[in-house]
């Protein structure tokens, strides 16, 4: 949009200026679109050439050729299955815990306390600035044994580092309607707080739930830092430390599978917020 | 029965905000304050309890003031390629006409900026180990890229693998600013007579720049931070910060050395902490701009 308004503008002082180098713009605007092809060209290869060495690794047997052998062994591979199992069980845990402490507060600081905003802000954007392994070596050092010997400190951690993630999210979710009429509305229609929470806030804010859902989900099953350092065998660690195939194409696999189903659902969580954005502003109206 | 009601509800009322407040506040102290502390506490403890300064002495001489050294580098060379990159990236895509290119590449950032870790190491390692696809490539036209001194497994291939979320990162971080920089400014400068570079030179970096290291300072953070991909891509074989903390941490400790792991998260602490300072500062300049 910029470059043809730019371009429409060269015309426009050649016309009224009438200046002796009417050659100029149009060699410019060339010069422009060829940088620009070489810049995304680049950032395309950079992009797509290991995504497609990854998938071609999935996707081939020892000798070289196309098949689905590595991702039909993967299931049975030693470990692979109890790693998954606790993957998964800490995602759960992780989600729920989240979702009780974070989502009750975000919506009683909107609602009650909106000056306590910015303590809520500086303190769930710490886990961005204490990085995991200063979190986990710390966590190791002072936390009691039954603690540590249990996989669901490892939750109780990655609550705190889904924190800049799920806050934002409702943050986002709650301010996008308008909390303190809809509550009003149903309190003077009778609705008790619990109904007023389950019936007309929750569903309102469903999107951003959704999204920090997938969030955290995303994160857990990706997290190696903390588990390893737990001694706890995740998906993460499991690919790390698995030593079967000697060409590492088992590891791959199990790499691809978890990021292409990563991607799949972020991406599902960028355009939900997308359709959310767009809700709120056909809300909004002029603004 | 009625006074006794009203006055539980007076108590509730008061000391609603704190009770409402309570389960977050004691979660982050117990999640985030205690084991802050607890690096903080015993970065000054000796191995035998008591007081002392040697952790300290320790973390800023020989191999881990190397770790410390290349910690910095690799934060200050992933985050000035990838940030400088980043721009040139993000104005191509924001200059483009193609509004699905651009919708494309919001989505792609978003996405890959929260991908580090673990599985970027395996799909770069089936790109640019020994027998990737990319190494075949070139070794075909006759490029053996370690000749130019790249080995995926060493620094410089962890510095080529961060860009992978370092620049969709960067993209996210300067898209608004480049947004903000308004077609009139340039109209202007061109009615006055100035020439592309001049306009670049006087007006569109110079209002970009606090956008752009503030950027740079995200970047470094992340970089300076980062542990999976370092550990999981050269098996913990180079000498990182967060790689000799991971060390202690698995028990690979010396004697006289046991909490030396936790001065050295201490220091990490303290330059993230000043890289945060300035990065407020850097956007509070920036915001001038952005309105």
């Amino acid at each position: 949009m910029a470059s043809l308004s730019g371009a429409r503008y060269g015309f426009e002082e050649a016309a009224l200026e009438d200046q002796p180098a009417p050659a100029e713009p149009p060699k410019k605007r060339r010069r422009i679109r060829w940088w620009r092809f070489v810049v995304l060209f680049l950032a395309g290869a950079y992009f797509f050439i290991p995504l497609y060495a990854g998938i071609k690794f999935s996707l081939e047997n020892i000798a070289g050729h196309f098949s689905f052998q590595t991702i039909q062994e993967l299931p049975s591979s030693p470990g692979f299955t109890g790693a998954l199992a606790l993957s998964l069980k800490l995602a759960l845990v992780t989600v729920i815990l989240s979702s009780l402490l974070m989502v009750p507060t975000a919506i009683y600081v909107h609602l009650k306390l909106p000056r306590m905003r910015r303590l809520l802000e500086f303190v769930t954007v710490l886990p961005i600035v204490i990085p995991p392994i200063v979190l986990i070596a710390g966590v190791l050092s002072v936390y009691p044994l039954w603690a540590k010997s249990s996989p669901y400190l490892l939750s109780f951690m990655y609550v705190i580092l889904a924190m800049p993630f799920v806050y934002r999210s409702l943050d986002a979710g709650l301010s996008a309607i308008d909390l303190k009429t809809l509550t009003e509305a149903s309190r003077s229609l009778g609705g008790n707080w619990i109904k007023t929470m389950w019936r007309i806030v929750l569903p309102n804010i469903r999107p951003a739930l959704l999204s920090a859902t997938v969030l955290t989900m995303a994160l857990v099953l990706g997290e190696f830092t903390m588990a390893s350092l737990d001694l706890w065998t995740t998906i993460p660690v499991w690919i790390v430390n698995f030593q079967g195939a000697a060409n590492g194409h088992i590891q791959v696999a199990a790499s691809m599978l978890g990021l292409v189903g990563t991607w799949i659902l972020l991406v599902l969580v960028v355009s939900l917020d997308r359709s959310q954005s767009r809700y709120t502003r056909r809300k909004t109206g002029t603004q | 029965m009625f006074g006794a009601t009203s006055f539980v509800r007076k108590v509730l009322r008061k000391s609603g905000p704190t009770i409402a407040m309570a389960p977050f506040l004691i979660y982050t102290l117990l999640g985030l304050g205690v084991p802050t502390f607890g690096v903080i506490y015993f970065a000054f403890r000796g191995e035998h309890g008591g007081w002392t300064l040697s952790n300290v002495h320790q973390v800023t001489h020989g191999i881990f003031l190397v770790g410390f050294e290349n910690s910095i580098k690799l934060g200050l060379i992933s985050s000035i390629v990838p940030g400088i990159l980043g721009v040139f990236l993000a104005y191509a895509i924001q200059t483009s006409n193609s509004t699905i290119l651009r919708r494309l590449t919001t989505t792609a950032s978003g996405v890959l900026a929260n991908f580090g870790g673990i599985n970027l190491t395996f799909m770069f390692i089936a790109t640019l180990g020994s027998t990737g696809v990319l190494t075949l490539w070139l070794n075909a036209v006759g490029l053996n890229l370690s000749n130019f001194g790249f080995d995926l497994l060493t620094f410089s291939g962890v510095v080529f693998v961060y860009m992978y979320f370092q620049l969709p990162l960067m993209v996210l971080v300067i898209t608004p600013a480049l947004g903000g920089l308004r077609q009139s400014w340039r109209e202007a400068a061109e009615n006055m007579g100035a020439s592309s570079w001049n306009y670049w030179r006087y007006v569109g970096v110079p209002v970009l720049l606090p956008s752009i290291l503030g950027g740079m300072l995200l970047l470094f953070g992340s970089a300076f931070a980062a542990y999976a991909t370092a550990e999981s891509l050269t098996l913990g074989l180079i000498a990182l910060s967060p790689i000799q903390i991971g060390n202690f941490l698995n028990g690979n400790v010396i004697a006289g050395q046991v909490n030396v792991g936790y001065a050295i998260a201490l220091g990490m602490l303290i330059i993230l902490s000043i890289t945060m300072i300035l990065y407020g500062l850097v956007q509070r300049r920036a915001s001038k701009w952005l309105r």
